[in-house]
């Protein structure tokens, strides 16, 4: 479970001066569901995110995962999420197994449950064949499963990908949205950040619309066709951040 | 703190840091390879050179002397120089190295000799230049040997005996131990490149780790882990320990394997065979604790702020150029501890870099002020624990680490 309560966070820039990047954002995602973050770049997705895994501090609010406060117990929320994104590389030194193994050993396994956990994961992702290969030496699909085996090995209940599949080629992404429905079906709490409309239509079961730091609507697909009175998301998006800055402008 | 957790990431970072090939050239080849290879390849070379410029015999123009015919014929009679005819211009000649040096006989010098009056010969030679040199020196030598022979041949004219001449000799006798002797010539030297060596070896890994890191984007990728920053940094910061001191260690055993096997190449060269060992023997188990121990806060010292400072960059290259700056910073201070005249004193001991540098140095000549080393290595450990808190703190720094 995910809770976030009144996320604020506010970075100071030289030239441009106070940014606020989140403002009062809440929503709630529950275990076996996908909420989706949809935004346009600089919307304050990935500020969001980065706060759920306790990588960024909040300037206000907090949020709650599995119980654990991101701003009280950080060490213990990292424990039961599962981080991934594009700016979440590899070492490219060590080989996939020893990427693996360090972030299982780094989550407190203990040696016997890690080879375990090891050799199931690379059997289930079918990345056996490069698993004493060294990181920059892998192609970018290969490099993917060894981020998603990374964020699987302390098998965490929460999973948050930011913008997972930017960049990435048809295959590679498939591999990752395919990755994303299991963790759903498997009774993890998903969330995920996108501003690839489709991705949210076949994935999310919550939607969020975020825009210049604010969450301006919140919903499931149906839920937010039936407000907006349009059946294209693309559309609905532009409606809602239109409105807000209509709202600015007046 | 979580000492387990330290340790896997001292581990990984300990596997990373040997695959790097610029690890080991910076940490393992330099030290071990290029001090011996500059020191005994450059001694080699400059005995080969100067046993060479030795054995050439030097072509020698004589200016007048028309009326001294016994000087000349003394000096046509050595077989040491070749002498050239006369010409005018035998200065430019000297320049232009076609011949080595060039001597001046004053007019009327035999007659002068016999009337006792004094005459003075020049010699002209090319100041720098070796070979001019040596055949300047065989031209003073053989005319200082012409003097003592007048003066003797005018004193036995008068009966007097030559050891008047001399009434007393003089002689200069070292008493200090060889090893003290050695530790003095080279112990500047030793502290200068323990103090650099700490630096430059922990300098490749501390970037490495911090703006590396940023740069390959595993940053976010270990901030995901549960690991708190505090471990973190320290399994980093031990790491980086260790490579400064093993970068130090190898280039003090190979500097003393380098010495030594230049003492016993020198002294079978010559007949000291009781001093070949002396730096061998100095650099014996106390005096490599000793360093190990005063050298050991420094290390410290600086990997904490090389770590600080890298982590400020985006990039590699970025923290390079924030770093080389620093390189200076370190030589000066180490430098001026090489310097003539320069003592430990109380208020140095307190002085960072300088105050090791100058220890390690009174170390390798023997002398233990125990002293000043523990307020060297208390106050080196104070600006040790500063330099590392602020790393902590450098790490918590959000502006630090995502900055754009």
């Amino acid at each position: 479970m995910i809770e976030a309560r009144s996320l604020s966070k506010r970075f100071h820039d030289k030239k441009r001066g106070a940014i606020r990047a989140v403002e009062n954002v809440s929503f709630r995602c529950a275990p076996g569901q996908i909420y989706g973050l949809l935004g346009a770049n600089g919307a304050g997705k990935t500020t969001t995110l980065r706060i759920l895994a306790t990588i960024l501090e909040p300037s206000d609010g907090t949020a709650l995962v599995c119980g654990h406060d991101v701003v009280e117990e950080p060490e213990k929320v990292r424990g039961k999420v599962g981080f991934l994104s594009t700016a979440t590389a590899l070492y490219p030194r060590l080989t996939a197994q020893e990427m693996v193994e360090y972030f299982g050993r780094l989550n407190g396994l203990d040696e016997p449950t890690l080879k375990k956990r090891v050799d199931d994961i690379f059997e289930r992702l079918d990345m056996n064949e490069f698993r004493e290969r060294r990181c920059d030496k892998l192609s970018t699909g290969m490099k993917q499963k060894t981020s998603i085996a990374r964020t699987l090995v302390h098998d965490p209940p929460v999973m948050i990908f930011d913008e997972p599949t930017l960049g990435l080629d048809i295959m590679t992404a498939r591999t990752i949205t395919t990755f994303i429905r299991k963790c759903r079906n498997n009774g993890k709490t998903v969330i995920f950040s996108t501003h690839i409309m489709s991705e949210v239509e076949k994935l999310c079961d919550t939607i969020g619309i975020i825009h210049d730091g604010k969450l301006l609507a919140e919903g499931t697909l149906g839920q937010l066709r039936e407000r907006h009175g349009e059946q294209d998301l693309e559309e609905i998006f532009v409606k809602v951040v239109n409105a807000l800055q209509s709202k600015a402008e007046a | 703190m979580n000492l387990k957790a330290v340790g896997i990431v001292y581990r990984k970072e300990f596997t990373e840091w040997v695959r790097d090939r610029r690890t080991l050239i910076s940490t393992v080849l330099v030290p071990l390879f290029l001090f011996p290879v500059i020191m005994l390849g450059f001694t080699a070379l400059a005995v080969e050179l100067v046993g060479k410029a030795k054995q050439e015999i030097p072509k020698i123009m004589v200016l007048g002397g028309e009326d001294s015919p016994d000087v000349l014929a003394s000096l046509r009679k050595l077989d040491n120089f070749q002498i050239v005819p006369y010409d005018q211009n035998y200065r430019e000649q000297i320049s232009d190295k076609q011949i080595r040096a060039a001597v001046q006989i004053p007019a009327g010098f035999q007659s002068a000799l016999q009337n006792g009056s004094t005459k003075t010969v020049e010699i002209y030679y090319y100041e720098g230049e070796l070979k001019s040199s040596f055949g300047a020196d065989r031209i003073e030598k053989f005319l200082k040997d012409y003097r003592e022979q007048v003066v003797k041949d005018r004193l036995a004219a008068k009966n007097v005996p030559a050891s008047v001449l001399t009434p007393f000799e003089i002689k200069q006798e070292n008493v200090a131990p060889p090893e003290k002797v050695s530790g003095s010539s080279v112990g500047g030297f030793i502290g200068y490149l323990v103090v650099l060596l700490c630096m430059t070896g922990a300098m490749y890994p501390a970037i490495d780790l911090t703006a590396g890191e940023k740069e390959r984007g595993t940053m976010e990728t270990i901030l995901s882990s549960p690991i708190s920053r505090m471990d973190l940094v320290l399994g980093k910061f031990f790491l980086v320990l260790n490579a400064s001191l093993a970068t130090a260690a190898l280039s003090v055993l190979s500097m003393g394997i380098s010495f030594s096997a230049l003492r016993r190449f020198n002294s079978s060269a010559s007949s000291g065979r009781g001093e070949a060992a002396a730096l061998l023997l100095h650099l014996g188990l106390k005096t490599v604790i000793s360093i190990f121990v005063m050298a050991l806060p420094l290390a410290v010292f600086f990997s904490a702020v090389l770590m600080t400072i890298a982590l400020f960059a985006k990039s590699y290259k970025e923290a390079q150029s924030y770093l080389t700056p620093m390189t200076f910073l370190v030589i000066i201070p180490a430098i001026a501890s090489m310097l003539p005249g320069v003592e430990l004193t109380p208020k140095l001991a307190f002085v960072p870099i300088l105050s090791t540098s100058l220890v390690c140095k009174e170390i390798m000549s023997g002398t233990y002020h125990w002293n000043s080393m523990a307020i060297i290595f208390g106050s080196t450990c104070v600006y040790a624990g500063v330099a590392l808190f602020l790393a902590f703190k450098t790490f918590q720094r959000e502006s630090v680490l995502f900055r754009s």
